[in-house]
């Protein structure tokens, strides 16, 4: 008797939460770190707008979320749409996972094109295909101590190399043998990779079938970084040997730090009130003048499987109106990939993100192949080789080109075997 | 010798359950071992390359591999000795009548095993951070000069080495003082009647009869410590200059972090090959020391 009520009930709770078919449908959306846990807040509108539409939220960490994408693939149960950072859009593009969003972005009046920062919307287009929609956007640039920069006699942060060094050097002579001009720590790649995308000379070779790192611009860079170590400018550590990163840069350990849009939150929060004066930030320097970096961020993405992507498409419209956009900046701090968005008050007169601003329009996108990911990680072991190791430039940037071609090696295969076929 | 039906009915569930868990995925690894099963391999089946040895060789052709199996070579000459010698010391203190406090002690050598070594790896990062660690701390009162202990290619490894013992040493000290308790006490009592010292009498009492569970607990420790992994994770990511990556934590790299699990089973494969030699020749090594 009891089993049969326990079986009645399950049936009902069933069938409470299947979609009844015809008046409402529900998208699932998996969403990562942060912006997991304040989405839900800026989704009660959209339900509200489009009242046959119900979005489930997912939320991943970080940490997990790549594995249990691919996992998700192999099993075939990937939601309707995703968030997804943009390092990884050409992995889901060669698994032929990511809806194409050209016809649709050409038909729409909320996703202007025109209106993206260019290098974020290029990191969105994979052999001519456009697969996702820029949702923020992260790239690096310096952080510093304007009070010792200003001690060491400069009044404006540095805008090529030439000044940059002037600059180093001036500061590590004021501040003496125990503290640094600047903090690159060794196992975070994107200062060498930012240096790396100044260049004219592409990371890859030949559509990305082989390394391109030997080539004489990326060794102008990673001679270029190397020198700061070598020259006594910055520590060689790795970033766990660096208990607290905004007490060190608040006690003056280093004058320089390269980050990205989270820690003009956290030097906010976490800087005590006497130094909130004394830190600022720039955009990066370049070879000559004010140079490139990294175009970062998140996109929004609707799977292939999809069985509603008319209904996703419209999430991702609505989150990408200005607006709203504005509101996600506010609850999260991260910073938007539109123009538009950007003339809101508030977010044009944070003159910590003045520079963001401006860096924006300087903006690469990293080669867009799927083993990116592994190809950098070599990249800063070869940084490493040089920084701690002392091997010298040209053997390590061989050395690294090797590897790298090594990694690649399926990828050209894949691309022969695809011109045959 | 025949097995009548009735005992291959008994032993059924038992070898169903290994057959599933245990057979079953080590011979689907060893055939994924064989072919280059990678991020395109899921996306279609039809770029599954079949690659025969070729991953075993391209294996043995990476300088990583070798410097993998050199750090892992490295903890475990160094680590199982004095991971053994810890307990086996500490077991005997904790064994000795003189001993005050003994289930105090006994519980607060053990902790470090229950604990969890994430929250410990935080404690032990500042413990041994270069400038505000009380170890360099420590050093410096004695007029040594500060040691970069996790950013120092040179020093990392022993770092990662006295991290390991102080988490495990515990657990065969438990079962060192277990074996110690069964030694009769009229042995001793004999040998003291004849004027044997402490020295004397353990090493010719108390280590024999430890013998069977010195080398248990000696296979049990080299084949944990071959799997060195969870240590240099949460301590030091392999760095720095790759001198902590053992051969668990490369693989984990080919196959969880690059995906190609083709490579990553050939390497699970080459280790449980090592693993298993080392066993066999220790078993063998002790068989012909007790009966010669």
């Amino acid at each position: 008797m009891t089993r049969r009520l326990l079986l009645g009930a399950l049936l009902i709770l069933l069938s409470a939460c299947a979609p009844s078919p015809g008046d409402r449908q529900t998208i699932r959306f998996w969403v990562m770190g942060r912006e997991g846990e304040v989405i839900e807040q800026l989704l009660p509108e959209f339900e509200r707008r489009n009242p046959d539409i119900r979005v489930r939220v997912q939320q991943l960490p970080w940490t997990a979320a790549h594995e249990k994408l691919l996992t998700a693939f192999a099993g075939d149960t990937l939601p309707d749409l995703c968030q997804l950072g943009n390092t990884w859009l050409p992995e889901f593009a060669a698994l032929n996972a990511l809806a194409d969003l050209g016809t649709r972005v050409a038909t729409s009046r909320v996703v202007v094109a025109e209106d993206y920062f260019p290098g974020i919307w290029e990191t969105n287009v994979i052999d001519g295909r456009l697969h996702g929609i820029p949702w923020y956007v992260d790239t690096r640039l310096l952080f510093y101590r304007s009070d010792l920069l200003k001690k060491a006699g400069f009044e404006t942060p540095p805008r090529s190399w030439g000044e940059w060094e002037q600059a180093l050097a001036a500061i590590q002579k004021a501040v003496g043998p125990t503290r640094y001009a600047i903090l690159l720590p060794l196992n975070e790649f994107e200062p060498l990779l930012a240096l790396g995308l100044q260049q004219d000379d592409p990371l890859l070779r030949e559509e990305g079938r082989r390394g391109g790192f030997s080539s004489p611009g990326f060794r102008r860079a990673l001679d270029f970084y190397a020198r700061m170590f070598h020259n006594g400018w910055a520590p060689a550590l790795g970033g766990a040997q660096i208990s607290n990163v905004w007490t060190e840069f608040g006690r003056g350990y280093f004058s320089f730090y390269i980050s990205g849009p989270w820690n003009i939150g956290e030097f906010k929060r976490r800087l005590p009130l006497e130094r909130q004066g004394d830190w600022m930030t720039a955009p990066l320097p370049g070879p000559a003048g004010p140079g490139a970096s990294i175009a970062g961020g998140s996109s929004l993405v609707i799977f292939r499987s999809s069985r509603h992507p008319e209904a996703a498409w419209r999430l991702v419209e609505y989150l990408s109106e200005p607006a709203v956009q504005i509101r996600f900046h506010e609850m999260t701090g991260n910073l938007p990939p539109r123009r538009t968005a950007w003339q809101d008050e508030q977010l044009a007169g944070d003159v910590y993100a003045k520079a963001f601003r401006d860096q924006l329009e300087r903006v690469r996108p990293t080669p867009k192949v799927p083993e990116w990911e592994r190809i950098v990680n070599e990249m800063q072991l070869a940084a490493e080789q040089v920084v701690r190791g002392g091997m010298d430039v040209e053997q390590a940037t061989r050395a690294l080109d090797r590897r790298v071609d090594a990694i690649l090696e399926k990828r050209r295969w894949m691309l022969a075997r695809g011109k045959r076929g | 010798m025949r097995l009548p039906a009735a005992a291959w009915a008994f032993v059924a569930p038992a070898l169903l359950v290994v057959g599933v868990f245990f057979l079953l995925p080590v011979v689907a690894g060893l055939g994924l071992s064989l072919t280059d099963f990678d991020i395109y391999a899921l996306a279609a089946f039809s770029n599954l390359r079949f690659v025969g040895f070729e991953n075993y060789v391209r294996m043995l052709q990476t300088p990583l591999f070798w410097q993998a199996l050199a750090n892992t070579l490295y903890f475990v000459v160094v680590g199982v000795p004095l991971s053994i010698g810890a307990s086996l010391g500490a077991a005997l203190l904790l064994h000795s009548r003189l001993a005050r406090f003994k289930p105090f002690f006994r519980t607060a050598l053990f902790a470090p095993v229950v604990t969890t070594l994430v929250a410990v790896a935080v404690i032990w990062r500042y413990l041994f951070h270069t400038r505000y660690g009380v170890v360099n701390y420590a050093l410096d009162q004695i007029g040594v000069d500060p040691v970069d202990w996790l950013g120092d290619p040179h020093w990392a490894m022993p770092t990662i080495i006295l991290l390991a013992i102080w988490k495990n040493f515990g657990y065969n000290m438990v079962i060192f003082l277990a074996s110690l308790q069964a030694i009769p006490e009229d042995l001793y009592e004999a040998a003291r009647i004849d004027g044997a010292s402490w020295f004397r009498q353990t090493v010719h009492i108390t280590l024999p009869l430890l013998g069977p569970t010195l080398l248990m607990v000696g296979i049990l420790t080299t084949a944990g410590y071959f799997q060195l992994f969870a240590e240099p994770y949460v301590m030091t990511q392999g760095g720095p200059l790759r001198s902590t990556v053992s051969v668990l934590y490369f693989m984990y790299e080919e196959g969880f972090k690059w995906w190609n699990f083709g490579a990553a089973s050939a390497v699970a494969i080459l280790l449980f090959g090592l693993i298993f030699a080392v066993t066999w020749l220790l078993i063998h090594l002790s068989k012909r020391e007790v009966n010669p």
